[in-house]
């Protein structure tokens, strides 16, 4: 089991209803994270639509996950 | 700094240019009342920080390096904007207007594509959204000089 941060912005918020939470979790990838929180909080986004980002950058959703990683997920963006 | 992020009114920074800098293309986005046909009342940015002010660093960086300009800025507000109030504010310095105008619209169509910042849209009639710019229209892929850094 690792134990992650994720901190949750914008239309993912809203779905999870909170901004933030401590998690444990046995899934090893930012991929398999994902659809464990998809599943749990009904995210209205597949995979084809979401980046993430692992202590404040964008990785690649396979990247493996550590104890202790603060995991965002990001929705389509739309500033500007 | 390079990009910044504001939650106050953003005060264009065009005080002291490069002595060289002979076009100056300034680019505002600004909150428009009407979109997709519907009666827009506000708007709501939200941002996440850390990693917003690094992605927006560098496709100033990014720019600064592919295009002949002598200067670059960019600014993003969050939080409660009114209809006409500056949402973007991005400025390209060059010595001719040329690359001044290509560097400005590269760096804007980078901060839509990849800066994580979120608009949530307020209606006239009562209902809020948060846009997913992923289907719609607009083209802002950013150019190949910053996409290749993502």
């Amino acid at each position: 089991m690792t134990t992650l941060h994720i901190i949750y912005f914008a239309a993912l918020c809203d779905a999870t209803g909170r901004e933030e939470e401590t998690l444990k979790t046995e899934a090893e990838t930012a991929k398999a994270l994902f659809h464990e929180l998809t599943e749990k909080y009904c995210w209205p986004f597949s995979e084809a639509n979401i980046l993430v980002a692992i202590n404040d950058r964008y990785r690649p959703v396979d990247t493996s996950l550590q104890e202790g990683d603060r995991v965002v997920f990001i929705p389509p963006v739309s500033g500007g | 700094m390079l990009f910044q992020l504001t939650n106050r009114p953003i005060e264009p920074l065009v005080e002291s240019l490069h002595s060289h800098a002979g076009g100056i293309v300034i680019f505002e986005g600004r909150v428009r009342a009407i979109n997709d046909d519907r009666a827009v009342s506000s708007l709501e940015y939200v941002a996440y920080p850390e990693l917003a002010l690094h992605e927006g660093h560098a496709i100033i960086n990014n720019v600064l390096q592919q295009f002949d300009i002598l200067e670059a800025y960019a600014i993003h507000r969050t939080g409660h904007l009114a209809i006409g109030d500056i949402a973007v504010w991005v400025m390209s310095a060059a010595v001719h207007r040329k690359e001044a105008f290509a560097a400005t619209e590269c760096i804007i169509n980078a901060i839509k594509a990849r800066v994580p910042i979120w608009k949530k849209e307020y209606y006239s009639d009562g209902e809020a959204i948060w846009v997913r710019c992923d289907h719609c229209a607009h083209d802002h892929a950013p150019c190949p000089a910053v996409k290749e850094s993502m």
